[in-house]
Protein backbone atom coordinates (compact mmCIF):
# COMPACT_ATOMS: atom_id res chain seq x y z
CA UNK A 1 0.00 0.00 0.00
CA UNK A 2 1.46 3.47 -0.25
CA UNK A 3 0.86 5.93 2.68
CA UNK A 4 3.35 8.67 0.76
CA UNK A 5 0.18 11.32 0.96
CA UNK A 6 -0.27 10.99 4.67
CA UNK A 7 3.32 11.07 5.46
CA UNK A 8 5.39 14.41 6.43
CA UNK A 9 8.73 13.86 7.29
CA UNK A 10 11.13 17.03 7.93
CA UNK A 11 15.04 17.22 8.68
CA UNK A 12 16.08 20.84 9.71
CA UNK A 13 18.49 22.95 11.41
CA UNK A 14 15.45 25.22 11.69
CA UNK A 15 13.44 25.69 14.80
CA UNK A 16 10.57 23.46 14.68
CA UNK A 17 7.35 24.78 14.54
CA UNK A 18 4.33 23.20 16.36
CA UNK A 19 1.41 24.76 13.89
CA UNK A 20 3.15 23.34 11.19
CA UNK A 21 3.37 19.88 12.20
CA UNK A 22 -0.58 20.41 13.02
CA UNK A 23 -1.22 21.90 10.07
CA UNK A 24 0.55 18.48 8.07
CA UNK A 25 -1.64 16.06 10.26
CA UNK A 26 -5.12 17.84 9.58
CA UNK A 27 -7.50 15.43 8.19
CA UNK A 28 -11.51 15.56 8.22
CA UNK A 29 -11.28 11.69 8.78
CA UNK A 30 -9.65 12.27 12.32
CA UNK A 31 -11.08 11.88 15.47
CA UNK A 32 -8.34 12.12 17.30
CA UNK A 33 -4.52 13.91 16.92
CA UNK A 34 -1.64 12.99 19.44
CA UNK A 35 0.94 14.89 19.66
CA UNK A 36 4.89 13.94 20.99
CA UNK A 37 7.24 16.67 21.91
CA UNK A 38 10.80 15.68 22.93
CA UNK A 39 12.29 19.11 24.80
CA UNK A 40 15.72 19.93 25.93
CA UNK A 41 15.93 18.87 29.85
CA UNK A 42 18.43 21.15 31.96
CA UNK A 43 19.92 17.98 33.72
CA UNK A 44 21.17 14.50 33.16
CA UNK A 45 21.04 12.63 36.54
CA UNK A 46 22.85 15.13 38.77
CA UNK A 47 24.72 16.75 35.79
CA UNK A 48 23.66 20.61 34.81
CA UNK A 49 23.34 20.09 30.67
CA UNK A 50 24.29 22.85 28.71
CA UNK A 51 23.47 22.46 25.63
CA UNK A 52 22.62 19.22 22.79
CA UNK A 53 24.69 18.98 19.73
CA UNK A 54 22.36 16.67 17.23
CA UNK A 55 23.99 15.52 14.03
CA UNK A 56 22.38 13.68 11.57
CA UNK A 57 23.34 11.32 9.03
CA UNK A 58 20.85 12.90 6.82
CA UNK A 59 20.22 10.77 3.90
CA UNK A 60 19.52 7.83 5.83
CA UNK A 61 17.82 9.54 8.89
CA UNK A 62 15.04 10.53 6.19
CA UNK A 63 14.87 7.55 4.93
CA UNK A 64 14.66 5.47 8.09
CA UNK A 65 12.10 7.90 9.13
CA UNK A 66 9.96 7.70 6.24
CA UNK A 67 10.40 3.52 6.84
CA UNK A 68 9.04 4.00 10.44
CA UNK A 69 5.95 6.04 9.43
CA UNK A 70 5.03 3.45 6.63
CA UNK A 71 5.34 1.18 9.73
CA UNK A 72 3.06 2.77 11.79
CA UNK A 73 0.65 3.19 8.95
CA UNK A 74 0.76 -0.59 8.18
CA UNK A 75 -0.04 -1.02 12.31
CA UNK A 76 -2.87 1.37 13.03
CA UNK A 77 -5.62 2.91 11.09
CA UNK A 78 -3.35 6.44 10.58
CA UNK A 79 -5.10 9.34 8.54
CA UNK A 80 -2.00 11.60 8.86
CA UNK A 81 1.42 11.03 10.28
CA UNK A 82 4.15 13.91 10.71
CA UNK A 83 7.97 13.18 11.96
CA UNK A 84 9.89 16.40 12.26
CA UNK A 85 13.15 16.28 13.78
CA UNK A 86 16.21 19.00 14.51
CA UNK A 87 19.36 18.78 14.29
CA UNK A 88 22.69 21.24 15.08
CA UNK A 89 23.02 23.24 18.59
CA UNK A 90 19.53 23.25 20.94
CA UNK A 91 19.74 24.49 24.41
CA UNK A 92 17.27 23.80 27.12
CA UNK A 93 13.66 24.10 26.50
CA UNK A 94 14.23 23.54 22.74
CA UNK A 95 12.22 21.49 20.64
CA UNK A 96 14.26 18.15 19.39
CA UNK A 97 11.24 16.18 17.55
CA UNK A 98 7.74 16.92 17.41
CA UNK A 99 5.80 13.79 16.39
CA UNK A 100 1.86 13.59 15.18
CA UNK A 101 -0.25 11.27 14.39
CA UNK A 102 -4.40 11.75 13.55
CA UNK A 103 -6.27 8.50 13.59
CA UNK A 104 -10.07 8.30 13.67
CA UNK A 105 -10.28 7.68 17.22
CA UNK A 106 -8.36 8.35 20.22
CA UNK A 107 -6.96 4.88 21.35
CA UNK A 108 -4.94 4.41 18.01
CA UNK A 109 -3.57 7.74 18.04
CA UNK A 110 -2.03 7.22 21.75
CA UNK A 111 -0.30 3.99 20.79
CA UNK A 112 1.12 4.48 17.42
CA UNK A 113 2.09 7.96 18.47
CA UNK A 114 4.45 6.03 21.39
CA UNK A 115 5.32 3.31 18.95
CA UNK A 116 6.94 6.08 16.45
CA UNK A 117 8.82 8.11 19.13
CA UNK A 118 10.06 4.41 20.68
CA UNK A 119 10.91 3.28 17.57
CA UNK A 120 12.92 6.75 16.00
CA UNK A 121 14.52 6.41 19.11
CA UNK A 122 16.50 2.85 18.26
CA UNK A 123 16.61 2.93 14.72
CA UNK A 124 17.19 6.37 13.11
CA UNK A 125 20.96 7.68 12.69
CA UNK A 126 20.43 10.81 14.29
CA UNK A 127 23.01 11.65 17.52
CA UNK A 128 22.91 13.91 20.32
CA UNK A 129 26.01 15.08 22.68
CA UNK A 130 25.64 16.03 25.89
CA UNK A 131 27.24 19.35 26.86
CA UNK A 132 27.72 19.88 30.53
CA UNK A 133 29.18 22.50 32.79
CA UNK A 134 31.88 20.14 33.33
CA UNK A 135 32.56 18.09 30.30
CA UNK A 136 30.56 16.34 27.55
CA UNK A 137 29.15 13.09 26.62
CA UNK A 138 27.73 11.30 23.21
CA UNK A 139 24.56 10.24 24.62
CA UNK A 140 23.99 6.15 24.73
CA UNK A 141 27.66 5.14 23.07
CA UNK A 142 29.05 3.35 25.76
CA UNK A 143 27.38 0.65 28.11
CA UNK B 1 38.94 -2.92 -2.99
CA UNK B 2 38.62 0.55 -1.29
CA UNK B 3 35.96 1.75 0.90
CA UNK B 4 35.46 5.52 1.71
CA UNK B 5 33.30 4.92 5.10
CA UNK B 6 31.28 7.75 6.92
CA UNK B 7 31.68 8.61 10.26
CA UNK B 8 28.84 10.04 12.99
CA UNK B 9 29.18 11.22 16.39
CA UNK B 10 31.65 9.39 18.47
CA UNK B 11 33.14 6.93 16.02
CA UNK B 12 34.61 9.95 14.16
CA UNK B 13 35.99 11.12 17.45
CA UNK B 14 37.41 7.93 17.87
CA UNK B 15 38.75 7.44 14.33
CA UNK B 16 39.53 11.09 14.12
CA UNK B 17 38.04 12.02 10.79
CA UNK B 18 34.66 12.16 9.05
CA UNK B 19 35.54 9.83 6.40
CA UNK B 20 38.23 6.74 6.07
CA UNK B 21 39.37 5.47 3.43
CA UNK B 22 39.53 1.81 4.06
CA UNK B 23 40.95 -1.41 2.29
CA UNK B 24 39.23 -4.73 2.42
CA UNK B 25 40.06 -8.19 0.38
CA UNK B 26 37.05 -8.50 -2.60
CA UNK B 27 33.99 -10.18 -1.07
CA UNK B 28 34.48 -8.91 2.08
CA UNK B 29 31.22 -8.60 4.31
CA UNK B 30 29.63 -6.48 6.58
CA UNK B 31 30.77 -8.44 9.80
CA UNK B 32 34.36 -8.47 8.01
CA UNK B 33 34.57 -5.04 8.10
CA UNK B 34 33.06 -4.45 11.56
CA UNK B 35 35.93 -7.24 12.58
CA UNK B 36 38.41 -5.42 10.66
CA UNK B 37 37.94 -1.84 11.99
CA UNK B 38 37.77 -2.95 15.80
CA UNK B 39 41.15 -4.74 15.38
CA UNK B 40 42.65 -1.14 13.70
CA UNK B 41 40.53 1.26 16.32
CA UNK B 42 40.23 -1.08 19.29
CA UNK B 43 38.01 1.52 21.65
CA UNK B 44 35.39 0.87 18.85
CA UNK B 45 34.98 -2.16 21.58
CA UNK B 46 33.94 0.02 24.46
CA UNK B 47 31.04 0.80 21.99
CA UNK B 48 27.20 -0.58 23.12
CA UNK B 49 26.98 -1.53 19.52
CA UNK B 50 28.98 -0.61 15.96
CA UNK B 51 26.17 -1.08 13.39
CA UNK B 52 27.50 -0.80 9.26
CA UNK B 53 24.94 0.90 7.43
CA UNK B 54 24.66 0.29 3.11
CA UNK B 55 23.35 2.52 1.08
CA UNK B 56 21.27 4.32 3.55
CA UNK B 57 20.23 1.36 4.98
CA UNK B 58 21.29 -0.89 7.66
CA UNK B 59 23.55 -3.72 6.67
CA UNK B 60 22.98 -7.50 6.86
CA UNK B 61 24.74 -10.36 8.54
CA UNK B 62 26.92 -11.89 5.70
CA UNK B 63 26.21 -8.82 2.95
CA UNK B 64 29.20 -8.58 0.47
CA UNK B 65 30.70 -4.89 0.19
CA UNK B 66 31.20 -3.26 -3.02
CA UNK B 67 33.62 -0.28 -4.06
CA UNK B 68 31.17 1.70 -5.08
CA UNK B 69 28.86 1.23 -2.45
CA UNK B 70 28.14 4.11 0.12
CA UNK B 71 29.36 2.74 4.28
CA UNK B 72 28.31 4.30 6.96
CA UNK B 73 29.17 3.40 10.73
CA UNK B 74 26.52 3.75 12.77
CA UNK B 75 27.40 3.96 16.67
CA UNK B 76 24.18 3.89 19.13
CA UNK B 77 22.17 6.32 17.97
CA UNK B 78 20.75 8.83 19.95
CA UNK B 79 17.92 10.86 18.52
CA UNK B 80 14.53 12.08 20.07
Amino acid sequence: MNFKEKISIVLTDEPLQTNVVLDAVQSERAGAVDVFIGTVRNHTQERTVVRLDYEAYDSMAVKEMEKLAEQTCEQWPVEKIAIHHRKGTLYVGDIAVIIAVATPHRQAAFEACKFTIDTLKQTVPIWKKEIFDDGEVWVSAHP
Amino acid sequence: MKLNILLFGITRDIIGQQKLRYDLPEGATVPHLVKHLKESYPKLHDLDSVMIAVNNEYGQQGQVLHEDDEVALIPPVSGG
